[in-house]
């Protein structure tokens, strides 16, 4: 195995957002698509983002590769502190999003795959090339020795006869062999931390297993951080160390994923759990949440939850809740623990 | 990749065939043909011969047999390049039409090869530099260029060309040159005048192309696969050419197909209005006056370079697509 071994202490930091706020200018108005979250990614941890449909996920993973479409969605406050390997910090969000500096970290440091493996690939040129244009975009080495490292990581990914399919086009792939092969392109690099967009809400649920299965085997062979965005609290059970909870833009609950589940502390989490099916808690009746989520040009004053949250009280509609540590590393928003 | 071409090819000699068919179908269609004004005319003179010139006549084109061997006769002696006779100019069409398609070959290739060259990098900048003010100004531009018709652009250019360059213009010669054999002279004669036609014809292309290719280009600059490759660290230059680019190319290559047998007709106002030896004014001549093998030819010719050009278009579209070649 030719994993580079890095002699890192163990829970060391390799980013830091803090504070991070990103805001789209629309015609109708400011979407605060990211309003002031702030979290670490540690060494070889999955950190596990979960949150409705926009409430901000995708955007805070944009803003961290500096993909966002400038100008009009942009970082407007905060900092994203790297650490990169070679020792050092460098702070994203000051960075030209085009510079020299900013493209070796995006895809050496931090890779990022995609929610959609159809299209998440180019369709006029092979897997092979595509891989081995990022093996050779940040590695000093020649095409065969690329060719070879991309035999071996396809490997990695389960996909068969990886010395065949690398001539391969997307479109002669499934989607699942597609996605494996975007994870493959994202390793090839040996980054420090992979962000997952979703990998697996488009895959059918066998196939999703299987690559969440082999994700977290080769997160630990890698020795790589993970933040794994998805919306299906069954995947943040399988995959994460440690749980954000997002709405609409902010944080609202943070802890380690086996005290979320056994002790979920803000009013949005325990209706998350309410409505959806886990193993274990057979019998129980699902219940979804109330309302819907507020329009991002008409927000409520307060805590956002509140206009939907069954245990709201005055002062959630008239400020918005600080952030307490009820539990050592367990932090949520919310007035009722104040 | 053979095999594709093989299919390719086969498919187009049958298209070729039927479209030859079509073609002696409606040099057939009008009533009364050039043949029949002909031998009235002849009968009007009386002359001995002309009996027996009509035999000829007949006895060449079958015009006694049934029709389908007509076809056969006219078709083997298509592919032989005897493509009948001017009735109009009373010559023989090939002698009409050779240097005619030699000249208009080199025109519309040239505005082809012109309005690309431009229309694509602009295309490009606009679609990477969206309401920039040269973007702006770029559209602003185009939609002039779409709307006003190109033989106005023709005549400006000619007023602007003889009145402060003192060039002599309309046709592809000078009439010193005009009969004179080829020379380097001439040569240099013929470019002095062809810059005019060239951007004329291609300006009228470019601006359509400009916005096509402006919008295909935005549309694949907002696919996953482009933030695919952002996201790999590459540097924007190659994601837009190598990753976006030759997938915005599609349409507009299967629109070159489109317009290769325009290469023939093309234009013709323009050829009309700058007095060029081209094909269309005399197609459009042919048409006019029913000259039946004369327009018969040009209609197959035009039906020929069609097919030709969807068959490049689609070895092109395959080469650039390979959903496309494994098909
Ligand atoms: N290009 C854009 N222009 C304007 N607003 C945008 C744009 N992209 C995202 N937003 C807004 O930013 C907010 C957050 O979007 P984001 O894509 O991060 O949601 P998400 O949590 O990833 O949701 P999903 O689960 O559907 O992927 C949404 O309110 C969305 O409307
Ligand atoms: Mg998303």
């Amino acid at each position: 195995m030719a994993v580079q071994e890095r002699e890192l202490p163990a829970n060391e930091v390799l980013l830091e957002v803090k504070d991070l706020r990103t805001q789209f200018f629309t015609e109708q108005g400011v979407v605060k698509a990211v309003d002031g979250v702030s979290f670490t990614i540690k060494k070889g941890k999955v950190l596990g983002i979960v949150g409705e449909s926009g409430c901000g996920k995708s955007i805070t993973a944009l803003s961290i590769m500096r993909l966002l479409p400038e100008p009009r969605g942009k970082i407007v406050s905060g900092t994203i502190t790297f650490y990169p390997p070679e020792g050092g910090s460098v702070d994203i969000t000051r960075l030209d999003r085009h510079s020299a500096e900013m493209r070796r970290i995006r895809g050496r440091h931090i890779a990022m795959i995609f929610q959609e493996p159809m299209t998440s690939l180019n369709p006029v040129h092979t897997i092979g090339d595509q891989i081995i244009e990022a093996i050779q975009l940040h590695q000093d080495v020649d095409k065969e020795t690329a060719r070879k490292r991309a035999i071996e990581v396809l490997n990695q990914v389960d996909i068969p006869h990886p010395e065949r399919r690398i001539n391969e086009y997307p479109h002669q792939m499934s989607g699942g062999q597609r996605q494996r092969a975007m994870i493959a392109m994202a390793l090839s690099c040996y980054p420090s931390i992979l962000i997952a967009d979703e990998p697996t809400t488009a895959l059918d649920v066998t196939i999703q297993a299987k690559i969440l299965r082999n994700m977290r085997d080769l997160q630990r062979q890698y020795g790589m951080a993970i933040m794994l965005i998805t919306h299906d609290l069954g995947v943040i059970g399988q995959m994460a160390d440690e749980v954000l909870v997002m709405y609409v833009g902010r944080k609202v609950e943070q802890a380690d994923v086996r005290e979320l589940f056994l002790n979920p502390l803000h009013p949005y989490t325990q209706g998350l759990f309410r409505s959806i099916p886990l193993i274990g808690l057979k019998g129980k009746k699902l219940v979804p949440i109330a309302g819907s989520v507020p329009s991002p040009y008409n927000l409520p004053p307060g805590c956002y939850f509140a206009p939907r949250c069954p245990r709201a009280m005055d002062i959630c509609r008239q400020e918005a809740p600080a952030e307490y540590e009820v539990e050592p590393g367990h932090f949520v928003s919310c007035w009722l623990y104040k | 990749m053979a095999a594709f071409i093989g299919r390719r090819f086969i498919s187009m000699l049958i298209t070729l065939v039927l479209v030859s068919v079509v073609g002696f179908i409606v040099i057939n269609l009008p009533p009364g043909s050039y043949l029949d004004v002909y031998r009235a005319q002849l009968m009007v003179l009386g002359t001995s011969t002309a009996e027996q010139q009509i035999k000829a006549l007949e006895k060449r084109y079958a015009l006694d047999k049934p029709l389908y061997y007509q076809y056969l006769k006219w078709i083997t002696g298509f592919v032989r390049g005897d493509f009948g006779r001017s009735f109009q100019y009373n010559r023989e069409v090939s002698e009409l039409v050779w240097n005619r398609l030699g000249f208009t070959v080199v025109v519309s290739v040239c505005s082809l090869v012109f309005s690309w060259i431009v229309a694509l990098p602009i295309g490009i900048y606009s679609a990477t530099h969206k309401y920039s003010a040269a973007d702006n100004i770029f559209t602003f531009l185009s939609f002039i260029g779409l709307s006003i018709p190109s033989f106005l652009i023709a005549l400006v250019l000619m007023v602007i060309s003889s009145r402060y360059f003192g060039m002599s213009v309309g046709g592809l010669f000078s009439r010193a040159y005009e009969n004179a054999p080829w020379s380097w002279a001439k040569l240099v004669d013929f470019l002095q005048h062809l810059w005019i036609p060239v951007v004329v014809v291609g300006l009228a292309d470019t601006a359509g192309l400009m916005r096509v290719m402006r919008g295909n280009l935005s549309d694949i600059l907002s696919m996953q696969y482009v933030q695919t490759a952002r996201a790999k660290g590459l540097p924007e230059r190659v994601v837009i050419y190598k990753h976006a680019v030759r997938n915005a190319l599609h349409p507009l290559i299967m629109n070159l197909g489109m317009s290769l047998p325009g290469i023939i007709s093309g234009s013709t106002v323009v050829s009309i209005v700058l007095s060029l030896p081209t094909c269309g004014p005399l197609y459009f001549n042919a048409l006019r006056s029913q000259d039946m093998f004369l327009a018969g030819t040009f209609l197959v010719f035009m039906a020929i370079m069609l097919v030709i050009g969807n068959f490049l278009a689609d070895i092109a579209l395959a080469m650039v697509d390979p959903r496309i070649r494994y098909e």
